[in-house]
Protein backbone atom coordinates (compact mmCIF):
# COMPACT_ATOMS: atom_id res chain seq x y z
CA UNK A 1 0.00 0.00 0.00
CA UNK A 2 1.30 3.22 -0.93
CA UNK A 3 1.93 5.87 1.44
CA UNK A 4 -1.14 8.29 1.11
CA UNK A 5 -3.08 5.23 0.45
CA UNK A 6 -2.40 3.84 3.70
CA UNK A 7 -3.12 7.10 5.59
CA UNK A 8 -6.10 7.91 3.59
CA UNK A 9 -7.62 4.85 4.82
CA UNK A 10 -6.38 4.70 8.59
CA UNK A 11 -8.05 8.72 8.19
CA UNK A 12 -11.21 6.72 6.89
CA UNK A 13 -10.91 4.10 9.79
CA UNK A 14 -10.53 6.84 11.94
CA UNK A 15 -13.05 8.56 11.40
CA UNK A 16 -15.93 5.74 11.42
CA UNK A 17 -14.84 4.76 14.70
CA UNK A 18 -15.35 8.64 15.59
CA UNK A 19 -18.59 8.47 14.40
CA UNK A 20 -19.76 5.53 15.78
CA UNK A 21 -22.87 5.72 18.11
CA UNK A 22 -20.43 5.62 21.45
CA UNK A 23 -18.12 8.17 20.68
CA UNK A 24 -21.07 10.34 19.50
CA UNK A 25 -23.05 9.45 23.36
CA UNK A 26 -19.79 10.92 25.19
CA UNK A 27 -19.78 14.06 23.36
CA UNK A 28 -21.28 17.04 25.48
CA UNK A 29 -24.82 17.77 24.01
CA UNK A 30 -25.53 21.46 23.92
CA UNK A 31 -29.39 22.60 23.47
CA UNK A 32 -31.44 25.28 23.71
CA UNK A 33 -31.41 25.45 27.40
CA UNK A 34 -27.99 25.94 28.04
CA UNK A 35 -26.00 27.69 25.74
CA UNK A 36 -27.51 28.00 22.32
CA UNK A 37 -30.05 30.61 23.08
CA UNK A 38 -28.51 34.14 22.97
CA UNK A 39 -29.81 37.43 21.91
CA UNK A 40 -28.72 36.73 17.92
CA UNK A 41 -27.42 39.30 15.87
CA UNK A 42 -27.14 43.03 17.14
CA UNK A 43 -29.99 44.01 14.40
CA UNK A 44 -32.40 41.14 16.29
CA UNK A 45 -31.69 38.91 13.48
CA UNK A 46 -31.83 34.94 14.45
CA UNK A 47 -32.29 34.55 18.27
CA UNK A 48 -33.17 31.60 19.15
CA UNK A 49 -37.49 30.72 17.52
CA UNK A 50 -39.44 28.19 18.08
CA UNK A 51 -40.75 26.68 15.02
CA UNK A 52 -43.42 28.89 12.96
CA UNK A 53 -46.56 26.88 12.46
CA UNK A 54 -46.42 27.05 8.63
CA UNK A 55 -43.05 24.54 9.31
CA UNK A 56 -43.93 21.10 9.25
CA UNK A 57 -40.54 19.72 9.05
CA UNK A 58 -39.38 17.43 12.12
CA UNK A 59 -37.72 19.75 14.26
CA UNK A 60 -39.23 21.01 17.27
CA UNK A 61 -36.97 24.33 17.62
CA UNK A 62 -35.40 25.51 14.05
CA UNK A 63 -31.59 27.52 14.70
CA UNK A 64 -29.75 29.45 12.74
CA UNK A 65 -25.96 27.46 12.15
CA UNK A 66 -25.26 31.50 13.95
CA UNK A 67 -26.22 29.90 17.43
CA UNK A 68 -23.46 27.00 17.13
CA UNK A 69 -20.41 28.83 16.23
CA UNK A 70 -17.80 30.47 18.53
CA UNK A 71 -17.85 34.15 19.92
CA UNK A 72 -14.84 34.80 17.87
CA UNK A 73 -16.44 33.45 14.89
CA UNK A 74 -19.63 35.82 15.63
CA UNK A 75 -18.28 38.98 16.55
CA UNK A 76 -17.12 38.67 12.80
CA UNK A 77 -20.06 38.70 11.35
CA UNK A 78 -21.92 41.22 14.43
CA UNK A 79 -20.30 44.16 12.65
CA UNK A 80 -21.03 44.72 9.15
CA UNK A 81 -17.87 46.75 8.36
CA UNK A 82 -15.67 43.37 9.83
CA UNK A 83 -17.65 41.03 7.94
CA UNK A 84 -15.66 39.78 5.26
CA UNK A 85 -18.57 38.71 3.44
CA UNK A 86 -19.63 41.94 2.29
CA UNK A 87 -16.33 42.27 0.21
CA UNK A 88 -18.56 39.99 -2.16
CA UNK A 89 -21.81 41.94 -1.60
CA UNK A 90 -19.74 45.42 -2.53
CA UNK A 91 -19.03 43.89 -5.85
CA UNK A 92 -22.09 42.79 -6.60
CA UNK A 93 -23.59 45.67 -6.50
CA UNK A 94 -21.16 47.19 -8.73
CA UNK A 95 -21.90 44.31 -11.30
CA UNK A 96 -25.26 44.98 -10.50
CA UNK A 97 -25.52 48.35 -12.69
CA UNK A 98 -22.20 46.86 -15.16
CA UNK A 99 -23.29 46.34 -18.41
CA UNK A 100 -22.48 42.95 -20.36
CA UNK A 101 -23.34 40.73 -23.71
CA UNK A 102 -24.48 41.78 -26.41
CA UNK A 103 -27.58 43.66 -26.00
CA UNK A 104 -25.67 46.68 -23.94
CA UNK A 105 -27.68 45.38 -20.59
CA UNK A 106 -26.68 45.24 -16.82
CA UNK A 107 -29.26 43.68 -14.16
CA UNK A 108 -30.51 47.04 -13.54
CA UNK A 109 -31.32 48.37 -17.31
CA UNK A 110 -34.60 45.32 -16.48
CA UNK A 111 -34.90 45.54 -12.35
CA UNK A 112 -33.72 49.64 -11.55
CA UNK A 113 -33.14 49.87 -8.43
CA UNK A 114 -32.05 46.40 -6.70
CA UNK A 115 -33.15 47.81 -3.22
CA UNK A 116 -36.63 48.21 -4.38
CA UNK A 117 -37.09 45.30 -6.76
CA UNK A 118 -35.02 42.59 -5.08
CA UNK A 119 -36.40 42.91 -1.73
CA UNK A 120 -37.54 39.56 -0.72
CA UNK A 121 -36.80 38.17 -3.55
CA UNK A 122 -33.92 36.16 -1.93
CA UNK A 123 -35.95 34.33 0.73
CA UNK A 124 -38.03 32.83 -1.90
CA UNK A 125 -35.30 31.46 -3.66
CA UNK A 126 -35.75 28.34 -5.38
CA UNK A 127 -38.57 29.63 -7.18
CA UNK A 128 -40.96 27.71 -9.96
CA UNK A 129 -40.08 28.68 -13.26
CA UNK A 130 -43.64 28.45 -15.26
CA UNK A 131 -41.76 28.89 -18.43
CA UNK A 132 -39.09 26.55 -18.28
CA UNK A 133 -41.22 24.39 -15.94
CA UNK A 134 -38.33 23.52 -13.04
CA UNK A 135 -37.58 25.40 -10.60
CA UNK A 136 -34.85 27.66 -10.78
CA UNK A 137 -32.19 28.98 -7.52
CA UNK A 138 -31.06 32.36 -7.22
CA UNK A 139 -27.76 31.42 -9.45
CA UNK A 140 -30.02 29.84 -12.00
CA UNK A 141 -32.41 32.88 -12.28
CA UNK A 142 -29.26 35.16 -12.98
CA UNK A 143 -27.88 33.13 -15.24
CA UNK A 144 -31.12 32.61 -17.18
CA UNK A 145 -31.25 36.26 -17.37
CA UNK A 146 -27.59 36.61 -18.21
CA UNK A 147 -28.34 34.28 -21.44
CA UNK A 148 -31.58 35.21 -22.36
CA UNK A 149 -31.92 38.88 -21.64
CA UNK A 150 -28.03 40.21 -21.71
CA UNK A 151 -26.96 38.06 -24.56
CA UNK A 152 -24.00 37.10 -22.41
CA UNK A 153 -22.17 34.20 -21.14
CA UNK A 154 -23.35 31.80 -17.81
CA UNK A 155 -21.97 32.56 -14.55
CA UNK A 156 -19.80 29.90 -13.30
CA UNK A 157 -21.13 29.02 -10.57
CA UNK A 158 -18.63 29.18 -8.05
CA UNK A 159 -17.21 32.22 -9.56
CA UNK A 160 -16.76 35.72 -7.87
CA UNK A 161 -18.87 37.13 -10.25
CA UNK A 162 -22.06 34.80 -9.58
CA UNK A 163 -21.02 34.68 -5.71
CA UNK A 164 -21.06 38.74 -5.34
CA UNK A 165 -24.44 38.89 -7.20
CA UNK A 166 -26.19 36.42 -4.95
CA UNK A 167 -24.83 37.50 -1.79
CA UNK A 168 -25.71 41.13 -2.97
CA UNK A 169 -29.32 39.91 -3.79
CA UNK A 170 -29.72 37.63 -1.03
CA UNK A 171 -28.43 40.53 1.45
CA UNK A 172 -31.70 42.77 0.44
CA UNK A 173 -33.86 40.41 1.94
CA UNK A 174 -31.60 40.27 5.26
CA UNK A 175 -33.93 39.66 8.42
CA UNK A 176 -36.87 38.01 5.81
CA UNK A 177 -38.06 34.66 6.94
CA UNK A 178 -37.21 32.26 4.61
CA UNK A 179 -40.41 31.40 2.58
CA UNK A 180 -39.70 28.55 -0.06
CA UNK A 181 -42.95 27.58 -1.83
CA UNK A 182 -43.30 23.90 -1.17
CA UNK A 183 -46.86 23.21 -3.20
CA UNK A 184 -48.01 22.75 -6.52
CA UNK A 185 -45.67 22.04 -9.15
CA UNK A 186 -42.65 22.28 -6.19
CA UNK A 187 -44.15 19.16 -3.84
CA UNK A 188 -42.29 16.21 -6.24
CA UNK A 189 -39.39 18.62 -5.92
CA UNK A 190 -39.33 19.28 -2.53
CA UNK A 191 -39.70 15.24 -2.00
CA UNK A 192 -37.08 14.77 -3.67
CA UNK A 193 -35.09 16.72 -1.81
CA UNK A 194 -36.39 14.84 1.35
CA UNK A 195 -35.40 11.31 -0.09
CA UNK A 196 -31.84 12.46 -1.05
CA UNK A 197 -31.77 14.39 2.88
CA UNK A 198 -33.01 11.13 4.55
CA UNK A 199 -30.46 8.86 2.18
CA UNK A 200 -27.13 7.13 3.60
CA UNK A 201 -24.17 7.71 0.93
CA UNK A 202 -20.88 7.15 1.04
CA UNK A 203 -18.21 5.22 2.45
CA UNK A 204 -19.39 6.03 5.64
CA UNK A 205 -22.96 5.57 4.61
CA UNK A 206 -24.62 8.65 6.68
CA UNK A 207 -27.51 10.93 5.60
CA UNK A 208 -27.97 14.77 6.30
CA UNK A 209 -30.44 13.84 8.49
CA UNK A 210 -27.51 11.68 10.99
CA UNK A 211 -25.33 15.00 11.72
CA UNK A 212 -27.89 17.45 11.36
CA UNK A 213 -31.29 16.35 12.75
CA UNK A 214 -29.99 13.56 14.99
CA UNK A 215 -26.95 14.93 16.16
CA UNK A 216 -27.11 18.57 15.77
CA UNK A 217 -25.74 20.38 19.02
CA UNK A 218 -22.95 17.24 19.31
CA UNK A 219 -19.59 17.43 18.94
CA UNK A 220 -18.19 15.53 16.53
CA UNK A 221 -14.00 15.64 17.03
CA UNK A 222 -14.00 19.30 17.25
CA UNK A 223 -17.14 20.26 15.25
CA UNK A 224 -20.25 21.69 17.11
CA UNK A 225 -22.68 19.95 14.77
CA UNK A 226 -25.21 22.57 13.63
CA UNK A 227 -29.01 22.06 11.87
CA UNK A 228 -27.38 22.54 8.16
CA UNK A 229 -29.90 25.58 7.54
CA UNK A 230 -29.24 27.45 4.45
CA UNK A 231 -30.59 30.59 5.92
CA UNK A 232 -26.55 32.13 5.83
CA UNK A 233 -25.07 31.54 2.05
CA UNK A 234 -23.38 32.30 0.30
CA UNK A 235 -21.79 32.12 3.39
CA UNK A 236 -18.12 33.19 4.37
CA UNK A 237 -16.61 30.38 5.85
CA UNK A 238 -12.94 30.77 7.77
CA UNK A 239 -12.01 27.26 6.06
CA UNK A 240 -12.72 28.94 2.96
CA UNK A 241 -10.96 32.21 3.27
CA UNK A 242 -13.74 33.31 1.02
CA UNK A 243 -17.76 33.36 0.26
CA UNK A 244 -19.29 30.04 -0.77
CA UNK A 245 -21.92 28.78 -2.11
CA UNK A 246 -24.71 26.76 -0.32
CA UNK A 247 -23.95 23.85 -3.12
CA UNK A 248 -20.06 24.05 -2.35
CA UNK A 249 -20.95 23.24 1.25
CA UNK A 250 -23.22 19.93 0.33
CA UNK A 251 -19.76 19.46 -1.90
CA UNK A 252 -17.88 19.12 1.51
CA UNK A 253 -20.46 17.35 3.76
CA UNK A 254 -20.15 14.67 0.98
CA UNK A 255 -16.77 14.36 0.28
CA UNK A 256 -16.98 14.09 4.46
CA UNK A 257 -18.73 11.17 4.08
CA UNK A 258 -17.25 9.70 1.71
CA UNK A 259 -19.44 9.90 -0.94
CA UNK A 260 -19.45 11.15 -4.79
CA UNK A 261 -20.37 14.73 -4.52
CA UNK A 262 -23.46 15.87 -7.24
CA UNK A 263 -22.46 18.51 -8.91
CA UNK A 264 -23.00 22.16 -7.97
CA UNK A 265 -26.66 23.20 -9.92
CA UNK A 266 -27.83 19.72 -10.36
CA UNK A 267 -31.10 18.74 -9.76
CA UNK A 268 -30.22 17.00 -6.52
CA UNK A 269 -28.60 19.61 -4.79
CA UNK A 270 -31.36 21.96 -6.68
CA UNK A 271 -34.52 19.87 -4.57
CA UNK A 272 -32.08 19.17 -1.81
CA UNK A 273 -31.66 23.30 -1.27
CA UNK A 274 -35.41 23.46 -1.91
CA UNK A 275 -36.02 20.67 1.16
CA UNK A 276 -33.76 22.59 2.99
CA UNK A 277 -35.02 26.17 2.46
CA UNK A 278 -38.85 24.23 3.72
CA UNK A 279 -36.78 22.89 6.49
CA UNK A 280 -35.76 26.14 7.53
CA UNK A 281 -39.02 28.24 6.72
CA UNK A 282 -39.29 30.88 8.99
CA UNK A 283 -35.20 31.94 9.31
CA UNK A 284 -34.11 34.98 8.86
CA UNK A 285 -32.21 35.41 6.23
CA UNK A 286 -28.44 36.05 7.36
CA UNK A 287 -26.78 36.50 3.80
CA UNK A 288 -23.57 36.54 3.99
CA UNK A 289 -23.17 34.83 7.54
CA UNK A 290 -20.19 33.94 8.71
CA UNK A 291 -18.87 30.85 9.98
CA UNK A 292 -16.20 28.37 10.84
CA UNK B 1 -12.01 38.02 -6.34
CA UNK B 2 -10.79 39.76 -9.64
CA UNK B 3 -9.12 42.95 -8.40
CA UNK B 4 -8.49 43.56 -4.68
CA UNK B 5 -10.84 46.37 -3.49
CA UNK B 6 -10.46 48.01 -0.16
CA UNK B 7 -13.26 49.19 2.36
CA UNK B 8 -12.23 52.24 5.31
CA UNK B 9 -14.80 52.95 7.91
CA UNK B 10 -12.92 56.11 9.13
CA UNK B 11 -14.72 58.79 11.05
CA UNK B 12 -15.72 62.14 9.36
CA UNK B 13 -15.96 64.25 12.56
CA UNK B 14 -14.09 64.35 16.07
CA UNK B 15 -13.50 66.43 18.61
CA UNK B 16 -10.15 67.77 19.29
CA UNK B 17 -7.94 65.68 20.99
CA UNK B 18 -10.46 62.54 20.67
CA UNK B 19 -8.52 58.74 20.15
CA UNK B 20 -10.22 58.07 16.74
CA UNK B 21 -10.84 54.64 15.74
CA UNK B 22 -10.34 53.10 11.88
CA UNK B 23 -11.07 50.09 10.80
CA UNK B 24 -9.70 48.50 7.32
CA UNK B 25 -10.78 45.73 4.93
CA UNK B 26 -9.56 44.64 1.65
CA UNK B 27 -9.99 41.94 -0.47
CA UNK B 28 -6.67 39.78 -1.50
CA UNK B 29 -6.21 36.03 -1.46
CA UNK B 30 -2.61 36.32 0.80
CA UNK B 31 -1.04 33.34 -1.36
CA UNK B 32 1.50 32.02 1.43
CA UNK B 33 4.11 30.68 -0.93
CA UNK B 34 3.97 27.43 0.51
CA UNK B 35 1.02 25.91 -0.95
CA UNK B 36 1.18 23.39 -3.26
CA UNK B 37 -0.86 22.97 -6.77
CA UNK B 38 -2.77 19.85 -6.28
CA UNK B 39 -2.34 18.67 -10.05
CA UNK B 40 1.09 20.05 -11.20
CA UNK B 41 2.76 19.71 -7.68
CA UNK B 42 4.26 23.04 -8.06
CA UNK B 43 4.74 25.51 -5.58
CA UNK B 44 2.05 28.51 -6.13
CA UNK B 45 4.19 31.66 -5.84
CA UNK B 46 3.64 34.06 -3.19
CA UNK B 47 1.30 36.73 -3.54
CA UNK B 48 0.82 38.86 -0.37
CA UNK B 49 -0.15 42.41 0.62
CA UNK B 50 3.16 43.05 2.19
CA UNK B 51 2.72 46.92 3.57
CA UNK B 52 -0.45 48.56 5.03
CA UNK B 53 0.16 52.41 5.88
CA UNK B 54 -2.41 54.89 7.16
CA UNK B 55 -1.47 58.70 6.79
CA UNK B 56 -3.06 61.57 7.73
CA UNK B 57 -1.96 64.73 5.75
CA UNK B 58 0.86 63.19 4.15
CA UNK B 59 2.09 61.87 7.54
CA UNK B 60 2.45 58.23 8.58
CA UNK B 61 0.33 57.17 11.67
CA UNK B 62 0.18 53.66 11.54
CA UNK B 63 1.63 51.12 9.39
CA UNK B 64 2.13 47.11 8.78
CA UNK B 65 4.50 44.81 7.48
CA UNK B 66 2.84 42.33 6.39
CA UNK B 67 3.61 38.08 6.28
CA UNK B 68 2.04 35.83 4.99
CA UNK B 69 0.63 34.38 8.00
CA UNK B 70 -1.96 37.58 8.24
CA UNK B 71 -5.33 35.84 7.11
CA UNK B 72 -7.21 36.19 3.56
CA UNK B 73 -8.49 39.91 2.92
CA UNK B 74 -6.65 41.58 5.44
CA UNK B 75 -8.37 43.57 8.56
CA UNK B 76 -6.92 45.94 10.41
CA UNK B 77 -8.08 48.44 13.37
CA UNK B 78 -5.82 51.02 14.74
CA UNK B 79 -6.27 54.52 16.30
CA UNK B 80 -5.10 57.76 15.10
CA UNK B 81 -5.50 60.98 18.07
CA UNK B 82 -7.27 63.83 16.09
CA UNK B 83 -5.76 66.97 16.80
CA UNK B 84 -6.61 68.79 12.87
CA UNK B 85 -8.92 68.60 10.06
CA UNK B 86 -7.20 66.61 7.21
CA UNK B 87 -6.82 63.83 4.69
CA UNK B 88 -6.40 60.09 5.83
CA UNK B 89 -4.86 58.19 2.73
CA UNK B 90 -4.95 54.01 3.02
CA UNK B 91 -2.60 52.43 1.18
CA UNK B 92 -1.94 48.58 0.70
CA UNK B 93 1.09 47.24 -1.55
CA UNK B 94 0.74 43.94 -3.43
CA UNK B 95 3.84 41.67 -3.94
CA UNK B 96 2.64 42.42 -7.93
CA UNK B 97 3.65 46.00 -7.49
CA UNK B 98 0.10 46.96 -7.39
CA UNK B 99 -1.12 49.50 -5.22
CA UNK B 100 -4.77 50.38 -3.80
CA UNK B 101 -5.79 53.26 -1.96
CA UNK B 102 -8.34 54.83 -0.47
CA UNK B 103 -8.83 58.51 0.66
CA UNK B 104 -11.58 59.62 3.51
CA UNK B 105 -11.95 63.41 4.74
CA UNK B 106 -11.36 64.14 8.98
CA UNK B 107 -13.14 67.48 10.27
CA UNK B 108 -11.94 67.99 13.87
CA UNK B 109 -13.41 71.17 16.38
CA UNK C 1 -22.15 26.84 29.73
CA UNK C 2 -20.03 27.72 26.31
CA UNK C 3 -16.46 26.83 28.03
CA UNK C 4 -17.27 23.62 29.77
CA UNK C 5 -18.62 22.03 26.59
CA UNK C 6 -15.15 23.39 24.83
CA UNK C 7 -13.48 21.56 27.86
CA UNK C 8 -15.32 18.89 27.11
CA UNK C 9 -14.76 18.37 23.71
CA UNK C 10 -10.58 19.03 24.73
CA UNK C 11 -10.98 15.99 26.77
CA UNK C 12 -11.78 14.10 23.87
CA UNK C 13 -9.04 14.87 21.66
CA UNK C 14 -7.00 14.17 24.20
CA UNK C 15 -6.41 14.58 27.78
CA UNK C 16 -2.87 16.29 27.44
CA UNK C 17 -4.72 19.34 25.37
CA UNK C 18 -7.17 19.56 28.44
CA UNK C 19 -4.90 19.68 30.80
CA UNK C 20 -2.84 22.57 29.33
CA UNK C 21 -5.97 24.61 29.75
CA UNK C 22 -5.66 24.73 33.38
CA UNK C 23 -1.40 25.36 33.58
CA UNK C 24 -0.89 28.76 33.06
CA UNK C 25 -0.07 29.66 29.20
CA UNK C 26 3.16 30.95 29.58
CA UNK C 27 4.81 27.84 30.43
CA UNK C 28 2.48 25.34 28.69
CA UNK C 29 4.71 25.55 25.58
CA UNK C 30 8.41 25.86 24.88
CA UNK C 31 8.91 28.06 22.42
CA UNK C 32 10.57 26.96 19.00
CA UNK C 33 14.16 27.89 18.12
CA UNK C 34 12.09 29.64 14.71
CA UNK C 35 9.90 32.03 17.18
CA UNK C 36 13.58 32.56 19.20
CA UNK C 37 15.59 33.40 16.18
CA UNK C 38 13.04 35.82 15.30
CA UNK C 39 13.05 37.86 18.66
CA UNK C 40 16.68 38.11 18.56
CA UNK C 41 16.60 39.18 15.25
CA UNK C 42 13.57 41.81 16.68
CA UNK C 43 14.91 42.75 19.89
CA UNK C 44 19.13 42.80 18.65
CA UNK C 45 19.89 40.46 21.53
CA UNK C 46 18.26 42.25 24.14
CA UNK C 47 15.86 40.60 26.61
CA UNK C 48 12.23 41.20 26.65
CA UNK C 49 10.83 41.81 29.83
CA UNK C 50 6.77 39.97 30.60
CA UNK C 51 3.94 43.01 30.75
CA UNK C 52 3.09 46.14 29.69
CA UNK C 53 2.01 44.65 26.60
CA UNK C 54 -1.47 43.16 26.73
CA UNK C 55 -1.98 40.04 23.94
CA UNK C 56 -5.51 39.15 23.64
CA UNK C 57 -6.06 35.80 20.99
CA UNK C 58 -9.10 32.96 21.37
CA UNK C 59 -8.23 30.12 23.66
CA UNK C 60 -9.71 28.02 20.98
CA UNK C 61 -10.02 29.14 17.60
CA UNK C 62 -12.77 27.54 15.38
CA UNK C 63 -10.30 27.63 12.29
CA UNK C 64 -6.69 28.59 11.93
CA UNK C 65 -7.33 30.18 9.00
CA UNK C 66 -8.60 33.06 10.49
CA UNK C 67 -8.00 33.69 14.13
CA UNK C 68 -8.52 37.40 15.62
CA UNK C 69 -5.99 39.07 17.31
CA UNK C 70 -5.29 42.28 19.28
CA UNK C 71 -2.74 43.91 21.39
CA UNK C 72 -2.87 47.13 23.45
CA UNK C 73 0.57 48.41 24.99
CA UNK C 74 0.75 51.22 27.72
CA UNK C 75 2.44 53.95 26.66
CA UNK C 76 1.26 58.00 26.77
CA UNK C 77 1.69 58.01 23.02
CA UNK C 78 3.83 61.33 23.53
CA UNK C 79 6.33 62.47 20.86
CA UNK C 80 9.33 61.85 23.83
CA UNK C 81 7.62 58.18 24.90
CA UNK C 82 6.07 56.29 22.23
CA UNK C 83 5.82 52.61 21.24
CA UNK C 84 7.82 52.20 18.16
CA UNK C 85 6.61 49.18 16.83
CA UNK C 86 4.95 46.29 17.51
CA UNK C 87 5.84 42.37 15.97
CA UNK C 88 3.75 39.02 16.02
CA UNK C 89 5.90 35.87 16.02
CA UNK C 90 3.91 32.36 15.78
CA UNK C 91 6.71 29.68 15.80
CA UNK C 92 4.63 26.75 15.29
CA UNK C 93 3.97 28.39 11.60
CA UNK C 94 6.29 27.19 8.86
CA UNK C 95 7.41 30.38 9.08
CA UNK C 96 7.10 32.44 12.44
CA UNK C 97 6.28 36.15 11.52
CA UNK C 98 3.12 37.23 11.20
CA UNK C 99 3.54 41.12 11.11
CA UNK C 100 4.77 43.92 12.43
CA UNK C 101 2.57 47.24 13.43
CA UNK C 102 4.74 50.40 13.17
CA UNK C 103 3.45 53.08 15.69
CA UNK C 104 4.06 56.80 16.12
CA UNK C 105 2.76 59.20 18.55
CA UNK C 106 0.24 60.54 16.90
CA UNK C 107 -1.33 57.15 16.62
CA UNK C 108 -2.62 58.11 19.97
CA UNK C 109 -2.53 54.43 21.76
CA UNK C 110 -0.47 51.89 20.91
CA UNK C 111 -3.30 49.25 20.04
CA UNK C 112 -4.72 47.42 17.23
CA UNK C 113 -6.29 44.12 15.59
CA UNK C 114 -5.99 41.80 12.90
CA UNK C 115 -6.79 38.06 11.77
CA UNK C 116 -3.94 36.05 11.63
CA UNK C 117 -3.12 32.29 10.29
CA UNK C 118 -1.90 29.26 12.68
CA UNK C 119 -0.90 26.29 11.27
CA UNK C 120 -1.79 24.02 14.43
CA UNK C 121 -2.13 24.98 18.74
CA UNK C 122 0.80 27.39 19.79
CA UNK C 123 2.40 30.04 21.91
CA UNK C 124 1.71 33.66 19.90
CA UNK C 125 4.44 35.78 21.03
CA UNK C 126 3.76 39.67 20.81
CA UNK C 127 6.89 42.02 21.30
CA UNK C 128 6.99 45.80 21.83
CA UNK C 129 10.08 47.93 21.05
CA UNK C 130 9.52 51.65 23.09
CA UNK C 131 10.68 54.69 22.20
CA UNK C 132 13.37 53.89 24.90
CA UNK C 133 15.10 51.30 23.20
CA UNK C 134 13.14 48.64 26.04
CA UNK C 135 11.25 45.26 24.62
CA UNK C 136 8.46 43.95 26.37
CA UNK C 137 6.37 40.89 25.44
CA UNK C 138 3.84 39.15 26.17
CA UNK C 139 2.80 34.93 24.95
CA UNK C 140 -0.59 33.69 24.62
CA UNK C 141 -1.67 29.76 23.79
CA UNK C 142 -3.70 29.29 21.13
CA UNK C 143 -5.31 26.09 20.09
CA UNK C 144 -6.69 25.07 17.17
CA UNK C 145 -9.22 22.71 16.89
CA UNK C 146 -9.18 19.99 14.03
CA UNK C 147 -12.73 19.77 13.11
CA UNK C 148 -14.59 16.72 11.72
CA UNK C 149 -15.87 18.96 8.81
CA UNK C 150 -13.66 19.82 7.03
CA UNK C 151 -15.74 20.56 3.85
Amino acid sequence: MKGTAKIKALSALFAVTMLSATSITYMQTVKAEDGLKDDGLPNGISKVMVKPATNDGPLDEIFSGWHFRSKETKNLQKDDFENPGYLWVEQGEELWATKDGSEGKSCKSCHNDAAKTMKGVGAEMPKWNAKLKRPLTLEQRINTCRTESMGAKEWKWESSQMLSMTAFVRNLSRGMPMNVQADGPMKPWVEKGKKIYYTRVGQLNMSCSNCHEDNYGKYIRADHLSQGQSNGFPTYRLKWQKLGSLHRRFKGCMKNIRATPYKPGSDEFVALEIYLSQRGKGLEIETPAVRN
Amino acid sequence: MAKSKPRVKAPKKASKGDIVTIKTLISHIMETGLRKNKKTGKIIPRRIINKFQAKFEGTEIFSVDLDPAISANPFFQFSMKAEKSGEFEFIWTDDNGEVYSKKSKLTVS
Amino acid sequence: MKDLSRREVLALGSTAAAAALFINPLTAHAETDLAKDLMKKFTGGKAATAGKIKLEMPEIAENGNTVPLSFTVESPMTKKDYVKRVIIIAGGNPRPEVATFNFSHLSGVAKASSRMRLAKTQNVIAVAELSDGSFHMAKTEVKVTIGGCGG
